[in-house]
């Protein structure tokens, strides 16, 4: 724009000494009337351009400015965003929770004899203590360590026997970052074996674990060690595939091999959805462990003389599956199952008074549980729940200087299975007046020894703190 | 050792990878409001899962497996934050292996980040019923905050797929300037509402009355996220109100009940894109909104 008003002005300068130089003193004054216009003409023009000129840098300051605005919004905005608490837990501070368990208990058969024939209670196996008692309380801290890492960690508070007991129940931690979908934890947690052993007792739908659980698993199994897992790249199918290594020190693993990868797990999961309302999961896992001395009798048996110890091979497979659907205006049916096989091989061995034995035992134990959860509204719920499990075992006798009779031995250990395959009958109805509370009352007929055994429970669980999000 | 690891699992899960390998932006919505956003901001780009549809209570949804599969492979996330998604989200970022949509990453977007929220509570207390500590999270329901995270998802947009930031620019041009039109439109319309008194069902609708100038006398709920009590109900009955709102996913019983009391109508409105008929995607939702409010308001 400027280059046009010099090359117009070189013009003009131009052309009037031309003109100039050939013309009278009339045409001079016309000439410099016309000089002038020109050069108002100019400067008017002049002018014009100047404005032009100002405006457009106006307009593009502005447009700079809005630029810059809309830049620092969009910063701020980010910033905000980057603030945001992590899932909503307080700043940098781990999630808490505590978790109140507890109720009351009633059997009509004495609740220290509870056991299965062929099928010694391990671990944490076992009826609750009658009576009103404490359950379990737990607290949980967890959160993201940082941008590679997530711990949790779960304090639990027992009462035993009348005593209290403090149990790191689980503590954890989970990579974030892995590429390709793989993942790790380590430390001590819940095996993901079966679909029920990785929930916590407070999300399960009834106030005690299957009996299958209580046979195979000694109520639920964690340990210390390593988890790997992969989750496929699939659109819609999930598919998790994982190994775990573990120390063994918990019942199925035994007493206290202090073997790293002493028990190994092998497990599968593919889950998706049926419509948009209902949604599955099944799985595999195989639990294998090499047993060394495993105290069985858990905490209810108590035969005088010591536990029978087992040494040898343990092999547990499980198949689990759970089918969710939802039926509008929040009523929803849940129903859920898992199959487990098991097979044992090794030496048992004992001491009486007198002496010590020692038997060979062979296992092959079998059971399973199905359960159906019809939830009627946002706060009550009620659950069907059918058990059953069976043993045959194959025993002989290697050694016996206790003096009493083999087949006398072979009671006692409590490794004898019987013709009679326990079984359980579970109904129970829950009401959750918020998201935090939980009153249930329970009732099972309860098959599994010589006599039935009605059970009668009526349970709490309250959450305070961090809401914590539920598995599947 | 570091790098033989990474080559390593290079090695092994390159392959898998290579098949889902995709030019396309797939994003992972937690509400169908932010898969509408998505589908205005950046249209065949991006590959839109919601993970939630209008007949579900984004408060009580399932970490379902098919959910973890989606989120595996999402380039973006958006949700509504705000603690909304606490019992699901939190979850599934854990299980679903994808670093990229972790919390703090630029593939996780939470649209309350964006506004200023209402209702922030001064004291936390559960006996408050379910409160969120940042604020009231339903701020799909103002149109003006819409457009305020339609501006910060477009940014976000533009950030994570930068090859294609002038597509998402563009759209954001075009989105912001027919929204400027319709919400023009719609505050004539509404503008007759300014200074009603509503009772609700539930408390997800404050920052439409917020918009609308209206005000709330009560809600049907006596605490968020706890039933209408008979008690509650009959205490309600003595305010003056001009209309009860409510979603078409909440019990009809109580405002019912309440409408026959007080002789005042009940509105059903869509909470989320396609609650209600007609309301599929973010201009019919507001659209259906004003319509219903305005129609059955002055009847």
């Amino acid at each position: 724009m400027n280059k046009t008003l010099v090359n117009a002005a070189v013009v003009a300068a131009l052309y009037i000494p031309m003109n100039a130089s050939s013309a009278g003193s009339d045409d001079i004054a016309e000439l410099k009337r016309m000089i002038e216009q020109m050069k108002q003409q100019h400067a008017q023009q002049l002018q014009a351009l100047e404005y032009r000129v100002q405006r457009a840098e106006e307009r593009a300051a502005a447009a700079e400015d809005t630029a810059q605005v809309t830049e620092t919004k969009v910063a701020a905005v980010e910033q905000q965003v980057q603030a945001k608490p992590r899932s909503g837990d307080n700043s940098f501070n781990p999630a808490i929770s505590l978790v109140l368990q507890g109720g009351f208990a009633s059997y009509s058969q004495d609740p220290e004899d509870f056991h299965f024939a062929g099928m010694p209670l391990g671990g944490e196996a076992g009826l609750m203590d009658e009576g009103l008692a404490l359950w379990e309380t737990e607290l949980t801290a967890s959160a993201n360590i940082d941008n590679l890492f997530f711990g949790q960690a779960t304090l639990g508070l027992h009462t035993h026997d009348g005593e209290i007991e403090l149990d790191v129940e689980e503590a954890f931690v989970d990579t974030l970052s892995l590429p390709a979908g793989l993942g790790l934890r380590f430390g001590r947690f819940y095996s993901s074996v079966g679909y029920l052993n990785e929930h916590h007792t407070h999300a399960w739908d009834f106030a005690d674990a299957p009996l299958v659980y209580q046979a195979f698993l000694g109520g639920q199994y964690r340990d210390d060690g390593v988890r790997a897992s992969w989750v496929a790249p699939l659109d819609s199918l999930y598919v998790e595939l994982g190994a775990e290594a573990l120390r063994g020190n918990a019942y199925p693993g035994g007493g206290n091999a202090g073997d790293f990868g002493a028990v190994r797990n092998l497990f599968a999961k593919v889950g998706g959805d049926i419509g948009q309302d209902s949604s599955w999961q099944v799985g595999v896992s195989h639990l294998n462990s090499d047993v060394s001395e495993r105290s069985a009798g858990g905490h209810a048996h108590d035969h005088g003389g010591e536990s029978p110890v087992f040494s040898g091979d343990s092999d547990l497979t499980v198949f689990d599956a759970v089918w969710k659907t939802s039926l509008g205006g929040n009523r929803a049916l849940i129903l859920q199952g898992e199959y487990l096989l098991r097979n044992e091989d090794g030496q048992v061995a004992l001491s009486e008074g007198a002496g010590d034995a020692s038997f060979i035992y062979d296992g092959e134990q079998e059971g399973w549980y199905l359960q159906g959860i019809f939830q009627f509204n946002r706060q009550w719920r009620a659950g069907l729940r059918y058990d059953r499990l069976s043993a045959d075992n194959d025993l002989a006798m290697i050694s016996n200087t206790t003096g009493e009779a083999d087949d006398d031995i072979f009671e006692e250990s409590g490794y004898q299975s019987s013709g009679d395959d326990p079984h359980r009958w579970t109904t129970m109805v829950d009401w959750s007046p918020s998201e935090f509370s939980r009153l249930r009352l329970q009732y099972a007929r309860d098959d599994s020894r010589e006599k039935t055994d009605d059970q009668l429970m009526l349970q709490y669980i309250m959450t305070l703190g961090a809401h914590g999000a539920h598995r599947y | 050792m570091h790098c033989n690891n990474r080559s390593l699992i290079g090695l092994l899960f390159g392959l898998l990878l290579v098949g889902t390998a995709q030019a396309k932006l797939n994003v992972f919505a937690c509400e169908p409001e932010w898969a509408a956003l998505v589908t205005e901001l950046a249209g065949e780009q991006a590959e839109v899962f919601a993970a939630t549809h209008a007949g579900q209570d984004p408060h009580h949804v399932q970490a379902r497996p098919s959910l973890i599969a989606r989120l595996r492979s999402a380039d973006l996330a958006v949700c509504t934050g705000a603690e909304l998604e606490t019992g699901w989200m939190p979850m599934l970022q854990r299980r679903a292996r994808n670093p990229r949509v972790l919390p703090g990453q630029p593939g996780y977007f939470a649209a309350t980040g964006a506004v200023t929220l209402l209702e922030k509570p001064a004291a936390l207390d559960r006996a408050e019923g379910d409160v969120h500590g940042e604020g009231n999270p339903h701020v799909q329901l103002d149109p003006r905050r819409m457009l305020e995270i339609a501006e910060a998802l477009s940014a976000r947009l533009q950030q994570i797929d930068a090859v294609n930031s002038t597509l998402y620019l563009r759209r954001w041009q075009d989105f912001a300037a027919r929204w400027q039109v319709a919400l023009a439109r719609w505050q004539g319309v509404v503008a007759a509402l300014r200074g009603k008194r509503v009772v609700v069902h539930h408390q997800e609708w404050v920052y439409l009355l917020d918009w609308l100038g209206v005000q709330r006398v009560g809600s049907l709920e006596p605490k968020p996220g706890i039933p209408p009590n008979m008690a509650h109900l009959a205490q309600l009955k003595q305010q003056s109100a001009d209309l009860i709102l409510l979603s078409p996913l909440n019990d009809k019983k109580p405002s019912d009940w309440l409408q026959s009391q007080m002789g005042i109508p009940a509105i059903v409105l869509p909470h989320t894109v396609g609650a209600v008929p007609g309301s599929d995607d973010l201009f019919s939702f507001f659209e259906t909104i004003v319509k219903r409010i305005t129609a059955l308001g002055h009847a």
